[in-house]
Order: structure tokens, then sequence, then C-alpha cells
């Protein structure tokens, strides 16, 4: 069982307040995910809720007991911290072993549950070598581990894979994704990689500068951004928003049409630009494309390959069903 | 190749020093060694015929050879439990953040800075006298018969001594390491269930184990050669009750004027200092690999 929820959380350091008022409510079983920019206050609400922290004022209730005042072993929560601190003298099994020691478990007992989480795990052939002998990727799964095994409440994560390479990191996502199945445990993932968060999550939470943007499905946060923030932020490549005389013509301040919901032609269309930067993924063609509209360069998608060159006119369609709506505070017009 | 040409290279530029290093080593062992050997004395140093080994049988069969023998151990070990305890526990509370930690720090690193003999008189006149030293005076004022440090307890004052003066060197090692082992390691093993005492045992103490290990090699080397302190405070005295064996080796050389036992005398401190230097390595060394 591990349901979460803080109530009028608030933490400052000294005079500088990093998460003003907060409320979150987080079900038992859930898959949560915090995204944001640097320093918006990520690990500080996951220390808070794991009691790294103290909080300034407000409550941390788990599973329905007040935990704001208790000391972080009380809390049943379990960390994979981004450096993975593994204690560096001890060997895997040791280190996996150790929060069934200091919570004083019989060693036949201790035995089988280290056993159990290396065969989940694939940490079966280097399981008496120390950590400095490992590969990133295997601490990490060391640092899992060593999580796994107290059988937590819950399960919390600060940006694990960030020190891991591309190829690995896929792998490990789809690993974390998959032990989350399995276990079916709260857990509570921080990461600024919005592909990360896309397809891990139950429920993103955005965060900017300690406050909560917006809170819902990845594909709510992806059709229905809340404000201009969440629509800039969630989505690879970003959302365009447009301002000016393009956005009056739909009674908004601000208009916004993802790169995939823009139509590309080279003889006719609504919008006329011209060509700068091409990125070609294969898959995929970017295109950055500058109009009269906006300043900077529109950003288009299209399927596969699409032969124009720089300097070259093309004539952009934005979907009309796809246009999204903000008032002069930035906030979604439905 | 490359290599090979620099190996020489450098096997060249190196040459003058290490031959210079052997020269200043090996002269003064040999002229001991050789010195050892004659019957040699101050007081007659016209005749110096050969004795063979006669020094060496008549130094180690000396009964106060034993006793330097074993003052010696005492002294070393005795420092060293003091400076390793007593430094991990000054360390420990370094690290902690309180008001006017840095003017603490200074002062706790104060002592190193002053000489063995100014040490050693301080203390001695100062601190351990029993009418005009500050234990003294403490005792008295409570109304408790004060101690006669040098004359009662003399092995454990020069102890007390020196150990004063290496504390600071082992609480600064010490604290280096210990500011070095990351916070997130003391956190996860704070969520992992573990209280301030476990922490200290199975996180802290392992990370400092090779700071450690250092500093009792580095102040062993040191404490076995222990003078000055000896010399202006008790003078290996009452009887031989505070002599180490290099004040056996001086007073062989300067009160007996007996050169050729004295030289004996520090071969042997020579072969016995390598005989602990061996074993510690092969005891604690295996912390410095890794
Ligand atoms: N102990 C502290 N004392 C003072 N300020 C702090 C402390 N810890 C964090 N901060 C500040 O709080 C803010 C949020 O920090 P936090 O580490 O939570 O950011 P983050 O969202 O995790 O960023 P990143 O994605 O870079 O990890 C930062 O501006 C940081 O400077
Ligand atoms: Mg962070």
């Amino acid at each position: 069982m591990g349901a979460i929820r803080l109530e009028k959380v608030r933490k400052a350091f000294g005079e500088a307040v990093i998460i003003p008022e907060l409320d979150l409510d987080i079900k038992d079983g859930e898959f949560v995910v915090f995204v944001g920019p640097s320093g918006c206050g990520k690990s500080t609400l996951l220390r808070l809720i794991a009691g790294l922290e103290d909080v300034t004022s407000g409550d941390i209730t788990i599973d329905g007991t007040n935990a704001t005042e208790l000391p972080p072993a009380k809390r049943r929560l379990a960390m994979v911290f981004q450096s993975y601190a593994l204690y560096p003298h001890m060997s895997v099994r040791k280190n996996i072993a150790f929060p069934l020691k200091m919570a004083g478990m019989d060693k036949a007992e201790i035995d089988k549950r280290v056993s159990n989480a290396a065969k989940i795990l694939n940490l079966d052939n280097y399981i008496d070598r120390r950590p400095g002998q490992l590969s990133g990727g295997q601490r990490q799964r060391v640092a899992i581990g060593r999580a796994i095994v107290r059988e937590p409440a819950a399960f919390l994560f600060d940006e694990p894979l960030s020190n891991l390479d591309a190829a690995l990191r896929v792998g490990m996502r789809l690993e974390i994704s998959e032990l989350h199945q399995r276990l079916k445990t709260t857990m509570i993932y921080v990461t600024h990689d919005q592909v990360e968060a896309m397809t891990m999550a139950d429920k993103i939470v955005v965060l900017h500068a300690g406050h909560i943007e917006q809170v819902g499905s990845p594909l709510e946060l992806y059709s229905r951004p809340r404000n201009t923030f969440v629509a800039g932020f969630i989505g690879s490549p970003k959302m365009n928003l447009l301002t000016g005389a393009e956005a009056k013509k739909h009674d908004a301040a601000t208009i916004g049409v993802r790169p995939e919901h823009i139509a590309l032609s080279t003889s006719e269309g609504m919008w006329k630009g011209t060509v700068k930067v091409s990125e070609h993924l294969g898959s995929d063609t970017f295109l950055h494309v500058e109009t009269a509209l906006h300043p900077e360069p529109l950003t288009v998608r299209a399927d596969g390959e699409f032969p124009v060159h720089y300097g070259d006119t093309v004539y952009l369609t934005p979907q009309a069903d796809k246009i999204h709506r903000f008032d002069d505070k930035g906030l979604a017009i439905r | 190749m490359a290599t090979t040409h620099t190996k020489s290279a450098a096997r060249a530029m190196m040459a003058p020093s290490v031959i210079a290093l052997l020269i200043w080593m090996a002269v003064p062992l040999a002229m001991t060694l050789y010195y050892s050997t004659l019957g040699y004395s101050l007081y007659n140093p016209i005749s110096t015929p050969f004795v063979g080994f006669d020094n060496y049988s008549y130094f180690l069969s000396d009964p106060t050879f034993s006793a330097a023998l074993v003052n010696t151990l005492i002294l070393v070990v005795g420092v060293l439990c003091i400076t390793v305890g007593g430094g991990i526990l000054v360390a420990l509370l370094l690290d902690q953040d309180f008001y006017g930690v840095n003017v603490v720090r200074l002062l706790v690193i104060a002592p190193f800075f002053v000489m063995p003999t100014v040490a050693a008189l301080v203390w001695k006149n100062m601190m351990m006298n029993p009418v005009y030293g500050v234990i003294g005076q403490f005792l008295s004022s409570i109304g408790l018969q004060p101690i006669d440090w040098m004359t009662e307890v003399p092995l454990l004052s020069i102890i007390i001594i020196v150990a004063w003066q290496w504390l600071p060197f082992a609480t600064l090692i010490l604290l280096t390491a210990l500011q070095s082992l990351s916070s997130d390691q003391k956190e996860a093993a704070e969520m992992d269930g573990a209280g301030a005492l476990s922490i200290f045992w199975y996180i802290t103490l392992p990370h400092m184990s090779r700071a450690i290990t250092v500093v009792i090699l580095i102040q062993t080397i040191f404490l076995l050669s222990i003078f000055a302190e000896i010399l202006v405070t008790t003078n290996g005295g009452p009887g031989s009750q505070s002599t180490n064996l290099t004040y056996l080796v001086y007073q062989q050389a300067i009160s007996f004027g007996d050169v050729g036992a004295a030289s004996a005398g520090g071969i042997v401190a020579v072969i016995l200092a390598n005989i602990v230097a061996i074993f510690l390595v092969r005891l604690i060394g295996k912390n410095l690999d890794a």
C-alpha cells in the first residue's frame, strides 16, 4: 500500500522559497513522474516526501498516517539516487542485503530475498563483485535491487537514468516500467527527459518554479495543456507558439500548433515560408521554416523524407482542430 | 620504439638523484655497521680494536635493552590508540556545522606547529608539575592528592605529551577523509534504516579505513624514534622506566661514551623498525591498494 498525499506543503531554505504551498494526491500503485526544467524543485519535492528534508509547513500523509514528522527510515519508502549511492566497500550482495540487515531480519530470509531480487534484475553473475567493478547500468540495477528487497510502500527515483548512455537508457526505462507492472507498487519518478515522462507515467506532474502547472495523464497533457508553459514543455519538438495578428484571428492572445499538426506543401497552403535548417531523422524530417507570422522560425514535421533544401519556399497549413488557444495570462481557452 | 627510448631517457635523467640518494643512505649505514664491530670508547679513542659481534651481544644482553624494547612498543601503540581514536572523534566533531567551527579547527591544528622540545617542556612544567602545574592545581583545588607525573607514571606522561602533538595530524587526515564521504551514501543508509551508530560503523568507518591506515603507517615511523620529549622531561628515568630504544642508543654513545655499542644498538633499531614496517604493511597495507 502506498498512497501519498501532500497538503499545503511548503519548503524554504532560509529566505528562498523553493516550493510555495503545494497539494498533491498520489494513489496507491500509481506511476507518477515529476517533470520540469532544471532547478524547479523536483528533487527537493522528492526529498521532502522521502524525509531527507523537513517541510517548512504543511503535511505529508503516507497510507493515511501523518508522516510529516517521521524519520526517513520509518516512512517505508525506498529511494534510488542519481549517483546510485551504492556502498563501495560492500559486495553487491551486501549492498542489497543492507536494508534488511538494518531491519534485523534473520539470515535465511535475507538470503531468500536477495537472491530473489538478483534473479528479477539479472544480477546473479556479479553478485559478489564490488560496485566499483560494475558498469553504470549494472550499478543502477543494484541500486534498484537494494530498493525492492525492502518491499517498500513506494519507490522514489531521482533521475535514475541520467548517467547512462542513450541505448542503455531505453533498456532501463523498459525494465523499470516492467518492474512497475510486476510489483504494482507506487513509484514516484523525477526526470527532465520528457520522453521518459511520456512513456512511463500513469500521471505526470509538471513543475515550474515550485508550482504545479498541471497534473494529468501523458495524453491529457499532450492534447489539452492547461497553459502555455505546459504546452511548450510537453511534446518534442516543442509546440509552436504564435502571438500577434494570427492569434487575433482565433480570438486569442497566443495560439499554439504542434509541429506534427502542420501540413507541408511546396505549392499551396495557408502560410508561406522559407526553409532554414532541416533535420533528417530518416523516419521523419523536421523543418525550421521562417515565416512572416513570427520572428522565430516554426518547426514542422514531415513524415519520412521531404525533399526541400535551404532557402526553398514551402506552404504550411495547420490542422484547424489541433490549434490550441491561450488568453493573455497564458491560460488555455476552451 | 618510443617507449623504450623514453624509458632509458628517464633512467638517465633520474640516475644522479638516485645515486646521490644511495650515497646519502648507504654511507652512514656502512659507517654505523663498521663502528658496531669496533671496541670504540670515547674515553679511549686511540685504540679501536676489532671485536666482531661483541658489541651486539653486549647490547642485546643488557637488561635495559629488553625494557627499552617494551617501552618503545608501548609508546608507539599507546600514542597510536589515542591519536587514531581521538582523531576520529575530533574529526567527527569538526565535520559538524556549529558556530565558530573555523576557529575551533584552527585551534585543534595548533599543537602540530609547536616544537617537540617546547611542547614537552610546557607539559612538564606548566601542566604536569605537581605544585605549579595546571593539573596539580586542579586536583588540589578539589581536595585530591596531586600526581607527580614524571616520577610516578613517566611513560604514560610521555605518551600523553606525544599524543597531544600528533592528534592534530591524525585529525586533519581523518577529517579530509570524512569530508569526502558523499552525502548521498549517508542519506541512502538513513533511508535503509541505519541509525547514527550503524551509519558510523558500516559507512563512515570503512570509508575512512584508508586514511586510518595512512595515519598509522606514517605515525609509526615517527613514533619509533621519539627522543626530544624524553630528553627534556624524564631523561629516560626513573631508572629505565621511560627509556626507549632511541634514547638507549643515545645513552650508550653520550653518557657511557661507548660508540661501538651505540652503533650496534642503532643497527638493532633499524632491523626492528623494518620488522615493524613489514608487519604493518602486511597487516593493514592491503587497504592501500584497490
Ligand atoms: N540545501 C539547499 N539550500 C539552499 N537552496 C537549495 C538547497 N537545495 C536546493 N536548493 C535550491 O532549490 C532549487 C530547486 O532545487 P532542486 O534540486 O529541487 O532542483 P531540480 O528540479 O531537482 O533540478 P535538476 O533538474 O537540475 O536536478 C534550486 O534553485 C536550488 O538552488
Ligand atoms: Mg534534481
